[in-house]
């Protein structure tokens, strides 16, 4: 497993630099509790919950008592029971309106959600677009597993047309949510993709999370051993991920492959795939712009993922800087007392039109 | 002349709620008691015209107490035909019927579904009429103004607001001052709705179409300084009070729905008091972000109307499970569905208290006027502090919208609502318990306090999750005892008339106005009744049962088909008879003056 030290914040502009904040160092066993886990054996979850334990100790300037997990309910949604932090596991699909309300009446603390594809994307699915539309400093990870996992192996949001489990014999008619599409359409202000069997990376996109003042989105790709297993196999095996996934990095081309011979550039608006010693130059290839405010090519490089012809793209897609809702409604409110002075119950009570009676 | 009841109606778009809250302002200025009641279709603006397009207002004002809106209107402002199709078998026999003549043409007659017009065709004879062109009269009145035509005609109500004011003898000023405050950046509106105003005084005065005018004395009320509330501002304000008192943060979280949205729109307001107020996305949004701000340590708060509640049911089990406190104000109206949203209704009692799955008590109180709502919602608040429990505070459409005078508390004769949060580490554990059961509530940023809740069982003190059985037996013991722990915290049922006899009329919530006036009236014509009304119902209060059985009979009248009435019998096993009129609307004290004559018979004169 991976040496956190090694994980850098892969652009240091926007790693805050107070380290003198916190004061204490914590380890990744400060944030794990006494409670058994629970998971399946080999579970991707064990993996994002000792990525997240593992980069806590890192996070400049959060002290732990100022942390909360809430969730909602499936497998991922146990994961607050795990982290020795405040935690509540609250009801399916709510986490993100729970979450709202805790970080609204205290913007001081650092509120995570831990989620899943039928919990945020299904029941919660309402929830989930609103508080990307808001702006509320919430970090969301979605533990993607494409399946129902707790209920035992139904079909999900994200689980691929002709899926079959057991509420589709015959296959799912359905089409899947791309949660990065949905979240970049939602007005997210960072949107982010790892892998649970990726840590090193995985670590850096809960860092990059961390860092970001906002709506945070990290979609996980998860493995379920028991219901939906290898369903990222090609994406995580090792003969065959590289060929496979694109790893979008700020100010680099997009180069992916073995032997870094691939390339996505852009023909028009449309995307395509090129090999780079057949006469194409890597200075052709798209450069990824983390920071690129037009929805367009973050758009693009999430609906990669759903031709089976181009990789994956994990990494940042997009991160936007602009005010919270948490820190909107904090503003409203000094700047009426500015203007109004502290509330007084007795002259609310008695304005308007009075009378008195002797 | 002691009492009137006056009705106000004419189309949706026609200003009537404005011009009955202007008149009802005015009248609790004078120094009268009054109760109001806005009637109007969830449409905003249906077709003009029409029956299903009229918007009413009904105002019963008097000299002595007033305790109801007033079964049947003395007087009928009607602003175009419909107004009186739909409101004539109301009016009392010989009643006044003031009627605005320009908007009795064809095509409004037709659409009220009269052949002839009714004003002249004898139908309405019985009535008193007075046919006053309002329309031409306002737009005389407003030549020299510069507002366009369609604008000129709008400020038809206050025309006839004027005139009501000449006819009951009203000031004009509380009126002047509120138009003059409402359009200070449009001079042009503001003259032509003071000019409207005062034209309609003058026809008052100087027309010998009324040959009386009506003088009410300003009531008895005892003194102090009183101002016209509703209930929805009433229980917006209760809350804000709450918040002071307890010295904790405001937040509601909530989403628009008939007839609670002023709750959430006057709370908004307060923003100089630190109130955060979270329009959600949907109703589920509204509470569970209440439950994640009194996890986070506020006074949390939300509030909705029947099909909310129901939206919400799952969140309550939350909030019982996890034992947080929490106020979830239901405005009831006319349900199943989305039924009658702007009408009232009392059919909410067995969902708010039984109303979800699993055991799962919460503490149930009810408002019974428009400024009771304030105490119940600063009451409501205190409790599920004290107790770490959701509390479903019940008004409903009529408390909501009917105003009524208040008797303004000061604010430092309300008590303090003491609160503590744990901060000690030493011994901490999410669910240990103190005298009444409730658990240590502790706020996220505490630090070594560190803990998870959740909606699995908790395991007793530790609350770690536990699926063990006799533990679940216990915590649901547990949960339930607490609320009936409660019982030793509010005040006992009281008594009005005798304490024992032979009838005990039972009531609760928004209908205490129509049984108490029946219940006086009644004794007027000597008969003995006995009334007791309930603000508490989950638990009930602790002398309950020894209230109900000093009585041979118990009536039970409800805007429902008999809720209280199971929940007595089950819980005291005791008969009771119901009387339950479900149209949308306050029980008539008339109807229930009649269903008390019947159940004593010829004992009028056994005093």
């Amino acid at each position: 497993m991976a040496d956190e030290k090694e994980t850098q914040v892969q652009d240091s502009a926007y790693a805050k630099a107070s380290a003198d904040v916190q004061e204490k160092k914590y380890t990744a066993k400060d944030f794990a509790t006494s409670q058994d886990v629970r998971w399946c054996p080999g579970c991707g979850d064990y993996s994002i919950l000792a990525q997240v334990q593992r980069t806590f100790p890192d996070l400049i300037g959060i002290k732990k008592e100022n942390i909360v997990w809430i969730s909602g309910i499936g497998c991922s949604s146990r994961f607050p029971y795990y982290m020795e932090t405040y935690g509540f596991h609250t009801i399916h699909g709510r986490a993100p309106a729970i979450a709202t309300g805790v970080k609204i009446s205290n913007p001081d603390l650092s509120v995570w959600v831990a989620t899943g594809d039928g919990d945020l994307l299904s029941i919660g699915g309402n929830h989930f677009i609103h508080a990307c539309r808001k702006n509320v400093d919430l970090k969301i990870l979605l533990f993607n597993n494409r399946i129902y996992g707790l209920t035992k192996g139904q079909y999900s949001p994200t689980s691929e047309k002709g899926k079959i489990t057991k509420t589709t014999p015959y296959g799912s008619v359905d089409y899947p949510f791309n949660p990065v599409s949905l979240a970049i359409g939602s007005e997210a202000t960072f949107v982010a993709r790892a892998i649970d069997r990726d840590p090193k990376h995985l670590q850096a996109m809960i860092k990059r999370a961390a860092d970001h003042k906002g709506l945070a989105f990290i979609e996980i790709f998860q493995n379920c051993v028991i219901f939906n297993d290898g369903a990222f196999d090609v994406l995580t095996d090792k003969n065959t991920k590289d060929d496979n996934v694109l790893v979008l990095e700020h100010g680099k081309p997009m180069v992916f492959g073995k032997n870094k011979d691939k390339g996505i550039k852009l023909d028009g608006v449309k995307p395509v795939l090129v090999e780079l010693n057949n006469g194409n130059s890597i200075n052709d290839l798209l450069v990824h712009d983390e920071f690129d405010k037009s929805y367009i090519r973050s758009t693009m490089l999430a609906h990669l993922t759903d031709d089976p012809s181009m990789p994956t793209p994990v990494g940042v897609f997009r991160q936007i800087i602009k005010p919270t809702y948490d820190e909107g409604i904090v503003n409203q409110i000094a700047e009426v007392k500015k203007k109004k002075g502290e509330g007084s119950l007795e002259k609310v009570l008695f304005s308007g039109n009075t009378w008195e009676v002797n | 002349m002691s009492e009137v009841t006056v009705r106000f109606a004419g189309d949706s778009g026609d200003g009537m709620q404005l011009t009955g809250s202007q008149f009802s302002d005015t009248t609790a200025l004078v120094g009268n008691d009054l109760s109001t009641l806005p009637d109007y279709p969830a449409e905003i603006r249906a077709p003009s015209g029409t029956l299903y397009g009229v918007s009413g207002f009904q105002l019963h004002f008097g000299s002595s107490e007033v305790y109801t809106p007033g079964d049947r209107p003395d007087i009928l402002i009607a602003m175009n035909p419909a107004a009186i199709k739909k409101n004539i078998a109301e009016l009392k026999p010989g009643g006044i019927i003031i009627a605005n003549t320009d908007s009795f043409d064809s095509k409004n007659l037709k659409l009220a579904g009269y052949k002839t017009n009714p004003l002249e065709d004898k139908s309405l004879d019985g009535f008193e009429i007075f046919p006053v062109p309002i329309s031409s009269l306002t737009n005389k009145a407003l030549e020299e103004n510069l507002l366009g035509q369609k604008e000129k005609s709008r400020c038809k109500n206050f025309f006839a607001l004027g005139l009501m004011y000449w006819l009951y003898d009203r000031p004009l000023k509380p009126t002047l001052n509120w138009i003059e405050n409402k359009f200070k950046k449009k001079p042009e509106y503001a003259d032509a709705n003071t000019k409207a105003l005062s034209a309609g005084y003058s026809f008052g005065e100087i027309t010998e179409v009324f040959t009386t005018r009506f003088r009410i004395k300003p009531a008895k009320l005892p003194s102090g300084v009183y101002r016209s509330i509703s209930g929805n501002e009433a229980t917006a304000l209760g809350f804000l009070a709450a918040s002071v008192k307890s010295k904790l943060p405001l937040f509601l979280g909530s989403y628009p729905i008939t007839p609670a949205s002023e709750i959430l729109q006057y709370l908004s307001n307060y923003k100089e008091f630190g109130v955060k107020t979270f329009q959600a996305e949907d109703e589920i949004a509204g509470i569970s972000s209440a439950i994640g701000a009194a996890f986070a340590g506020n006074l949390a708060i939300t509030t909705t109307s029947g099909p909310g509640l129901a939206l919400k049911t799952e969140a309550i089990g939350l909030a019982v499970m996890t034992e947080l406190p929490l106020v979830i104000v239901n405005v009831q109206r006319g349900g199943p569905s989305t039924g009658l949203p702007t009408k009232t209704e009392q059919a909410d009692l067995l969902q708010s208290i039984y109303g979800r799955h699993g055991e799962s008590p919460v503490a149930v109180v009810a408002a019974s006027t428009p400024s009771d709502c304030f105490d119940m919602a600063l009451e409501a608040s205190r409790l599920a502090l004290k107790y770490m429990t959701p509390v479903i505070l019940l008004t409903d459409g009529y408390l909501a919208n009917g105003s009524e005078p208040w008797k303004i508390p000061h604010a430092n004769e309300l008590a303090d609502i003491n609160v503590k949060f744990r901060t000690e580490k030493e011994g901490f554990a999410p669910y240990l318990r103190d005298n009444n059961l409730s658990r240590p509530w502790t706020k996220p940023g505490t630090p070594g306090l560190e803990h998870r809740i959740g909606g699995l069982e908790k395991a007793n003190i530790s609350g770690n999750v536990s699926y063990d059985p006799d533990n679940h037996d216990l915590m649901v013991r547990i949960r339930e005892q607490k609320i009936k722990n409660i019982v030793n915290d509010i005040p006992d049922l009281k008594v009005d008339g005798d304490s024992e006899g032979e009838l005990l009329v039972v009531g609760w919530g928004g209908t205490y106005g129509a049984i108490t006036e029946s219940v006086r009236n009644i004794r007027q014509q000597g008969y003995k009744v006995s009334q007791t009304h309930f603000k508490y119902l989950n638990p009930f209060p602790k002398n309950t049962a020894d209230v109900l059985k000093r009585f041979k009979k118990i009536l039970i009248p409800e805007i429902n088909r008999g809720q209280l009435a199971k929940i007595l019998r089950s819980e005291f096993l005791i008969p009771v008879i119901q009387f339950n009129v479900v149209r949308g609307l306050p029980l008539r004290t008339s109807d229930i003056e009649e269903k008390i004559k019947d159940i004593l018979g010829g004992l009028s004169n056994g005093r």
